[in-house]
């Protein structure tokens, strides 16, 4: 039986070293059914390395991940059932055509009508025209939305984008944040990682800064404002922006 | 339990149709790996053939066993090759964060790579059915060497299997087949191992393409192959099984 109340996601003490190194020193957060939360940080945060964890591609050293109340090590399949990864690097297959990768997932989430469902991908996001030619041939961002097109055949209700914008330009990139946020909107848990702050406040409605192997702050975006020493304000003309915030707090962190 | 098993057919059956699309996608794959032992065969039947004493008047149907092995052993590396730039790319990750069988995908390769090698062996027994080659084998024969090339093109596609899963560079992943591709020269692939001096003629005949080679052989002249297809199919099921579990070995270590 399965708790009504369990959340999507539940992350607790989380650890993994890769041999000397400790990428994650205890990495606890939560993420709210149907929300949007950024996982915040610089290269080399540990951002990708929760992902892989949470999407069990690779096992935790210690805390624990549930997903959807399954249990990230031992309850993988159970995952698997419910989440969809878009990586780093797009996962497409370049030999096939843009139609032929998305009846080839079809077939391997076992719906009935992969072509439909294929079909239907294509005019959402807008490749019908490219359908039938081969991956190789698609810009970066036609290639972006196919992978994100492929991850959501067969409607899994958690989504993990790992820096779905990375390497996009302006225009690609406002594309995959109207996807996202229409996801949301339907009701789908979106965990994302960036180290774009503007995407991050954009889009997220929590969002936790991973510095160091640790969240050091987390919240709404109005919250992380409230935390900001405000001591100066009557120097202050505008609201601090989340770069600022982000810069702050770990400054103070390394200062220490 | 039977849905597993159902969904486990699925799985390999679309692994199978994606690379057979990739292969099919890029015919100079076949074209590479049959266009050498073709050479070979021409070179060795037209050049040399005449100056060699294989103790038979149809060079061709003494050299065509020794060909297709090496046929198998070029073609193979392109299943390392395929391993290699699916785990390097991240289709596999999307592939082990669904809930597929990890074992399907390995599978789907291997399917592939039987499918593959299969096709270059016909194009050959063609070219050589074309320079003359000739065999008195019934079907029964004929089905029995179709299986011991199934059964090496398996052993040899799990060594494979071993290079693409565990090599760091791309050609690393295939470079593992140049010693495989060379060693029927050092059997009774092209010579007979008698006027071997007795270091190399010991390698030759106690090495697994020999006895291949052999049982092959005689079968398509219409013999009984002996003592020969049992040390054969040991070879092959030996080797099969010994890279089957270091291949797993290093597909867990990867995944």
């Amino acid at each position: 039986m399965q708790f009504v109340l369990t959340k999507p996601i539940q992350v607790r003490g989380l650890q993994k070293s890769y041999k000397q190194l400790q990428v994650l020193k205890g990495v606890d957060f939560e993420v709210e059914k149907g929300s949007i939360f950024a996982l915040l940080g610089s290269n080399g945060a540990g951002k990708t390395t929760v992902v892989k964890i949470l999407t069990t591609l690779l096992r935790p050293d210690g805390g624990s991940a549930a997903v959807n109340g399954f249990d990230v090590s031992t309850q993988s399949d159970h995952v698997r059932q419910t989440i969809s990864l878009t990586g780093q690097f797009a996962a497409v297959d370049e030999i096939l055509t843009g139609r032929e990768n998305l009846v080839m997932i079809a077939k391997l989430r076992y719906l009935k009508n992969p072509r439909q469902v294929a079909d239907d991908m294509l005019t959402r996001f807008g490749l019908t025209e490219a359908a039938d030619r081969r991956v190789s041939t698609y810009s970066g961002g036609m290639r972006r939305r196919l992978d994100i097109a492929l991850s959501l055949v067969g409607k899994p209700p958690i989504i993990f984008l790992d820096e779905p914008t990375t390497g996009l330009d302006p225009e690609a990139r406002i594309e995959v944040w109207k996807v996202v946020k229409e996801l949301a909107d339907g009701g789908t848990t979106v965990l994302l990682t960036t180290q774009y702050l503007e995407e991050a406040e954009q889009l997220a409605d929590r969002i936790a800064i991973l510095h160091e192997g640790r969240i050091i702050a987390s919240g709404t975006l109005a919250e992380l404002k409230s935390m900001f020493p405000t001591a100066k304000v009557e120097y202050v003309e505008k609201q601090p922006t989340l770069e600022e915030i982000f810069l702050a707090i770990i400054g103070k962190k390394e200062g220490k | 339990m039977e849905t597993a098993k159902k969904h486990f057919f699925i799985d390999v059956s679309v692994m199978l149709g994606r690379s057979m699309r990739h292969i099919f996608r890029s015919m100079d794959t076949i074209i590479t790996v049959t266009i050498m032992p073709i050479a070979m065969m021409l070179l060795f039947v037209y050049v040399f053939g005449g100056a060699i004493q294989a103790g038979t008047d149809n060079y061709v149907n003494y050299l065509l066993p020794g060909i297709l092995l090496m046929a198998i052993a070029s073609g193979i590396s392109y299943t390392a090759y395929r391993l290699f730039t699916d785990v390097q790319k991240g289709i596999f990750e999307r592939f082990h964060t669904m809930p597929i069988s990890r074992s399907a995908l390995l599978w789907g390769h291997v399917l592939t790579s039987i499918v593959s090698n299969a096709l270059s062996v016909v194009v050959i027994i063609l070219v050589a059915l074309a320079m003359g080659f000739r065999s008195s084998a019934g079907v029964l024969p004929w089905l029995a060497v179709a299986g011991i090339l199934v059964l090496f093109t398996l052993a040899l596609t799990w060594v494979a299997a071993i290079a693409g899963l565990s090599a760091r560079t791309i050609d690393g992943a295939s470079a593992f087949s140049y010693p495989l591709i060379f060693l029927p020269f050092i059997s009774s692939a092209f010579v007979p191992t008698d006027s071997m001096p007795t270091v190399v003629r010991a390698f030759a005949e106690n090495q697994p393409v020999t006895s291949i080679v052999e049982s092959i052989r005689s079968l398509l002249s219409g013999g009984t192959p002996g003592n020969d297809i049992w040390i054969a199919l040991a070879w092959c099921v030996g080797i099969m099984l010994v890279a089957y579990f270091f291949a797993m070995r290093a597909y867990k270590k990867r995944v």
